[in-house]
């Protein structure tokens, strides 16, 4: 915003470095397939927490059923592979569009509604894709889930396809936020009749947030699937573990900045598996049921004092830290 | 030559007939008033010409179109701006991303974006706190971007809806100024709500008078402002008496 006309770099030297660090990254744990797998998590999330943050960060949608895209994308991915022996990898190519198609085919019902009404319409439509799942055992061997042999042991293919699928989606939504249309996403998040006011067809723009958000929801489902090699319905379509978490991503991030859910992600994973492990073993083993519970302290604080997240009150905790330090030098 | 022409535009909320058969003509390069009293419909009609509530009966003709069921969207780049009374700024976005959001109405390119609204932040006098957050601004400062934002996406007829409302006198000689100039610089044709007398007897041609929802009386300001029917809306059948005792 310096100079006047000229934009900044599409990819900074900030982000190259952080490129070149996940590319290495894997290397450093090469003797742990425990870090590495967390890592791939991270990624997971990182591709998670930033779809759902153009949706709801960017455009003002508050998904509260990001599971549904999620498990849509992960079932994409599993079901010609359950039924017909179609090798679930098409799901990277299948998952995303998928997705795409179910959030199309939702956004006719969910985008008649506003606000705390729309993060209802979402959750329900997670709720009832769940219960669909579970309950129809011709199409999806319901509760018992489908298996499949994971094609590699070693992590590095994964790390690498999940690298590559976490900075697809923070880069698109990078490109399309210093387009026109992302533009017509802040002002639709802002205030929808002003928008529509200034000639914004909020409904089209609505729609191609939506596109790209399911979108990489879906992809992420898919590589699940393929990583992980079993999913349930109660695990991709889960609301708490999927749903609430990638809300909690975005917010504890940033919601609104390109890098916001990357870092909500690694804090997130970080949190999770260090009360998991009960801090390494280090702490009693009751610690290990307290992961949810000191993450979800960790939200409150971060909606109570710095309510753009991490990212985004960036300026402020810097403010604070420069503060204290000053106060403490003039004693 | 008329631009826009209402034709027994009508809507009734329920029982209630906020809009009752209002016919007018607004021709091109003019600054039309709309008066009356409050809740008599003045901003319910700016709501049905950009179609944010659907008109019971009657139509909206803008420039030969009949735009009376056209989306909200689709009037604004047909080329109908409009601010709103209570002030709608995207609060977290800054003056200037404000009016690049609605300068991308036609332009499509981000440099030709920011060029329109350099020109029409400029314009209203808010080049200083173009790097401000909208929702930090001062009521006069939002006022402005209201304006600076509808002309943004380059309209030929604006719709100003009680743009000078709380603003303190030396702000209130600034909105003169702009609105003035909205017509004599850009060539835009205005439809003003407004309230205070001094802004709407001073810029506009012609002034339409509205109660109830229903016409009272048309024509020059200073005709407008001696009609008993008008004063009565305004101040009660006390008043008329006397008017008529006076005049």
């Amino acid at each position: 915003m310096e100079d006047k006309n000229k934009k900044s770099p599409f990819v900074t030297k900030v982000e190259l470095g952080i490129i070149a660090f996940a590319i290495i990254l894997p290397f450093i744990f090469d003797s742990s397939p425990y870090f590495q797998g967390l890592l791939i998590f991270v990624l997971m999330w990182v591709i998670l927490g930033t779809s759902w943050n153009l949706l709801a960060g960017y455009t003002g949608l508050v998904s509260f059923g990001h599971a549904a895209y999620f498990g849509i994308g992960a079932y994409a991915a599993a079901l010609p592979y359950y039924h017909f022996h179609i090798s679930p990898w098409w799901g990277l190519l299948t998952g995303g569009i998928v997705a795409v198609i179910l959030g199309y085919l939702l956004g006719i019902v969910v985008f008649r509604l506003r606000g705390p009404y729309f993060a209802l319409g979402t959750l329900a439509s997670a709720e009832i894709l769940r219960l669909i799942f579970g309950e129809e055992e011709w199409l999806t061997n319901g509760h018992n889930g489908i298996l499949y042999m994971t094609t590699w042991v070693s992590k590095y293919p994964y790390y690498f396809i999940a690298l590559i699928l976490a900075l697809g989606a923070i880069f698109s939504v990078k490109f399309v936020m210093r387009t026109k249309a992302g533009y017509y996403f802040l002002s639709i998040r802002e205030d929808e009749d002003a928008a529509q006011a200034l000639g914004i067809n909020t409904k089209k723009y609505k729609n191609i947030s939506t596109v790209i958000s399911t979108f990489w929801a879906g992809m992420a489902g898919a590589f699940y699937m393929i990583y992980m090699g079993f999913i349930d319905p109660e695990v991709v379509f889960a609301l708490h573990n999927i749903s609430i978490i990638t809300i909690l991503v975005g917010i504890i991030g940033g919601v609104g900045t390109i890098w916001g859910p990357a870092v909500g992600a690694v804090v997130m994973v970080l949190v999770q598996e260090l009360f998991r492990s009960s801090i390494f073993g280090l702490a009693p083993s009751w610690v290990s049921g307290m992961h949810a519970f000191v993450f979800g302290l960790l939200v409150i604080f971060v909606i109570l004092y710095m309510a753009g997240g991490i990212l985004g009150d960036w300026d402020l905790i810097k403010k604070k830290l420069k503060f204290s330090r000053k106060v403490e030098t003039s004693k | 030559m008329s631009i826009l022409s209402l034709d027994k535009l009508t809507k009734n909320f329920g029982g209630l007939m906020a809009v009752d058969h209002v016919s007018f003509d607004v021709n091109e390069g003019e600054i039309f008033g709309l008066i009356g009293p409050n809740g008599s419909g003045k901003t319910t009609i700016f709501n049905l010409i950009n179609h944010y509530y659907t008109a019971t009966d009657g139509k909206i003709i803008f420039k030969g179109q009949d735009i009376t069921n056209k989306k909200t969207f689709e009037i604004a780049r047909l080329g109908i701006g409009r601010t709103f009374q209570v002030v709608k700024p995207l609060r977290r976005l800054s003056v200037e991303e404000n009016v690049m959001a609605a300068a991308f109405a036609r332009e499509s390119t981000f440099a030709g974006a920011r060029k329109v609204a350099s020109e029409m932040i400029d314009f209203c006098n808010l080049t200083n706190v173009s790097n401000m957050k909208a929702g930090g601004l001062p009521i006069g400062g939002r006022k402005r971007l209201e304006i600076a934002r509808a002309l943004a996406t380059r309209p030929s007829l604006i719709l100003l809806d009680e743009t000078a409302a709380g603003l303190n006198p030396s702000e209130l000689d600034e909105a003169i100024d702009i609105i003035k100039g909205i017509r004599d610089k850009l060539g835009i044709t205005i439809i003003i709500v407004e309230h205070i007398m001094k802004v709407i007897m001073n810029i506009s041609d012609r002034i339409h008078a509205i109660a109830f929802g229903a016409t009272i009386t048309e024509g020059p300001p200073a005709e407008v402002a001696k009609h008993p029917t008008v004063i009565e809306a305004y101040l009660g059948s006390d008043y008329k008496m006397e008017g008529q005792n006076y005049a």
